[in-house]
């Protein structure tokens, strides 16, 4: 490549400069940040709602409450099952996302650098399961779970949540990715594979590790079908599946439900806002493209 | 050397034991316990005696399942190439801007996507509320009088429709904004050189080069839209649900209302089988590409 970084930049941006300066591109950014605003607006409306109190929802259509109160988020707090919503949901969230995480670096790093009789069986196993709907073995996970007693528990809601191909796909993609050097030298140095793989080939990868364990537990914490299945007391239930029981209990009560909502969300929003880079990177690398 | 061999395999095992315990257990067992249980009568819990292929002719004269492939067929239609068409859009407008201001326009629009189901549905649910939604207002301004978008049928799919692209479509902006960084911005700089007006350089250089990506968010959202069950079965809850019935739905009415796992599996492969159509279609296009 010629030329230096810097001067290409500059040649760009007096070529392109037309473009975004314009009376057209000014248009077009007010136009992005209208469309911006509205897309964000129904969660903007229940964060405001959720701060009235039941006679206000009703009454006020304000783009601000008139008077704020958290008297929707003390009610659900002290009146619902949330806190015990939240320990269920924390417990299989985390449990999934270590084993999800742990297993798949794992059995992605075997695939990738060992040879062992049935390793392509292995490898083709998971990428078929990446082509079937997980969603339609819903009965007979229910039957197998049932079967071993472990309908209403913790395990019994983990166990199904581990099948995860794409993040086996990922990692086995990745060590792939790395140079055989790495490989051998450390081999040559006398340590055993299991030590390669611990000590050379994981540290290498914490971004990547970061990146799908933020989304594996994203994922987990805001799975519906399986949760809602198993958890047949309402001790068991998650707060995704909680947050729907008290709509049918309180009914029109909107300012306590979405202060439920809002609560329930509030984990994932932030490891979202926080990991945002780490989020992208996970959702281009599980779609199977270079970010 | 023979011995340091052999303590590789060991090491390859036990890494891959926990992953594969838990596939042969969940996911190949299962496979073929749904497909023996085809040829059953069995309940949800207990065994079923063996009826040949009665639930594959049940099914194949069974309106409601007819009825379920129709809905969801319609919800995919309804979802799949808008959804795409709006996600582009959205990112062209976002990879415009720079800096700050990009990232928390991306922010709105990705916060969406984030958020689980349930949330979804209580947001949405209130805002659509015939009496005090604040979207009534809006419809009533279309209709003249308020609706109850989820009572009425016609207004039901078209609406969860809505508000699942609304919720899904982080996903395929952030794939549609990594494909567009990835196109080198030399050539946009010499098209601007030669004159070319923006609808030139849309059509000339941004379509072609995102066209892989476009394809590749074409047939996620279409196998993930295959599956819906969650939004259609919490917004439906209390209506006359065989109306708006999706395959995914009518698994778990058979299984769990109905108590019949046999008819249930039998419907559960043919999801299966029509969702591994699209995803071997979807590998082969990708094979034929790549080999260009």
């Amino acid at each position: 490549m010629s030329g230096d970084p810097t001067t290409r930049d500059t040649s760009q941006s007096t070529a392109l400069s037309h473009l975004t300066r314009s009376p057209a591109g000014i248009l077009l950014t007010l136009l992005t940040l209208i469309c911006a605003a509205l897309w964000f607006f129904p969660i903007y409306w229940a964060l405001i709602t959720s701060l009235r109190s039941d006679q206000a929802t009703v009454q006020e259509f304000g783009l601000l409450p008139t008077e704020p109160t958290l008297s929707g988020y003390i009610f659900s707090i002290v009146n619902s099952e949330l806190p015990i919503w939240y320990l269920n949901s924390t417990i299989t969230s985390v449990s999934v996302t270590v084993l999800v995480v742990f297993m798949s670096a794992c059995t992605g790093f075997a695939i990738s650098q060992l040879r062992f009789p049935g390793r392509m069986l292995l490898w083709w196993t998971i990428l078929a399961s990446f082509m079937v709907p997980i969603t339609a073995l819903i009965v007979n996970h229910f039957i197998i779970i049932a079967g071993v007693g472990l309908l209403n528990t913790h395990i019994g809601m983990i166990l199904p949540m581990l099948l995860s191909p794409v993040t086996v796909i990922v990692y086995k993609q990745f060590f792939d990715g790395l140079p055989k050097e790495f490989r051998e030298a450390a081999v040559m140095d006398g340590a055993t594979e299991l030590q390669v793989f611990l000590r050379v080939f994981l540290p290498m990868n914490w971004g990547v590790t970061t990146a799908l364990a933020i989304i594996t537990f994203i994922g987990a914490w805001n799975s519906f079908l399986w949760p809602f299945l198993v958890a047949q007391d309402e001790k068991m239930m998650t707060v995704t599946v909680g947050v729907s029981a008290v709509q049918d209990a309180y009914g029109v009560a909107y300012g306590r439900v979405l202060a439920g909502a809002v609560l329930a969300s509030l984990p994932v929003a932030l490891a979202y806002l926080f990991f945002q880079r780490r989020v992208t990177q996970a959702i281009t690398l599980s779609a199977g493209i270079k970010g | 050397m023979l011995r340091n061999r052999r303590s590789d395999l060991v090491v390859a095992y036990l890494l891959t034991a926990p992953f594969i315990l838990i596939y042969a257990w969940l996911f190949v067992w299962p496979v073929i316990q749904m497909v023996m249980l085809t040829f059953t009568d069995a309940p949800l819990i207990g065994a079923g005696k063996s009826v040949g292929l009665a639930n594959y002719t049940r099914m194949f004269k069974d309106p409601i399942f007819f009825k379920a492939i129709w809905n969801t067929s319609y919800f995919v239609l309804l979802t799949v190439i808008p959804g795409t068409a709006v996600a582009l859009g959205i990112a062209l407008m976002v990879s415009r801007l720079g800096g700050w201001l990009q990232s928390a326009v991306l922010a709105a629009f990705f916060l969406p996507y984030i958020l689980p189901v349930t949330v979804v549905y209580v947001i949405w649910d209130w805002l659509t509320n015939v009496q005090f939604g604040m979207l009534q207002s809006v419809l009533e301004w279309v209709t003249g009088r308020p609706v109850n978008l989820w009572r009425a049928i016609p207004w039901f799919m078209p609406s969860v429709a809505v508000i699942t692209i609304w919720w899904t479509n982080g996903f395929s902006i952030l794939l549609f904004l990594a494909g567009l960084r990835n196109i080198p911005k030399d050539l946009y700089e010499a098209a601007a050189l030669d004159g070319a007006t923006r609808w030139q350089m849309f059509s000339r250089i941004t379509w072609p080069l995102i066209w892989p990506i476009t394809v590749l968010c074409l047939t996620i959202q279409l196998i993930l839209q295959l599956k819906i069950f969650d939004q259609v079965y919490l917004f439906a809850t209390g209506g006359r649900t065989q109306a708006t019935m999706v395959l995914v739905q009518y698994i778990y009415e058979q299984a769990f209302q109905k108590n019949s796992s046999g008819y249930a599996a039998t419907i559960a492969l043919a999801l299966f089988v029509i969702v591994v159509v699209f995803s071997v279609l979807q590998f082969q296009l990708l094979r034929i590409r790549g080999q260009k």
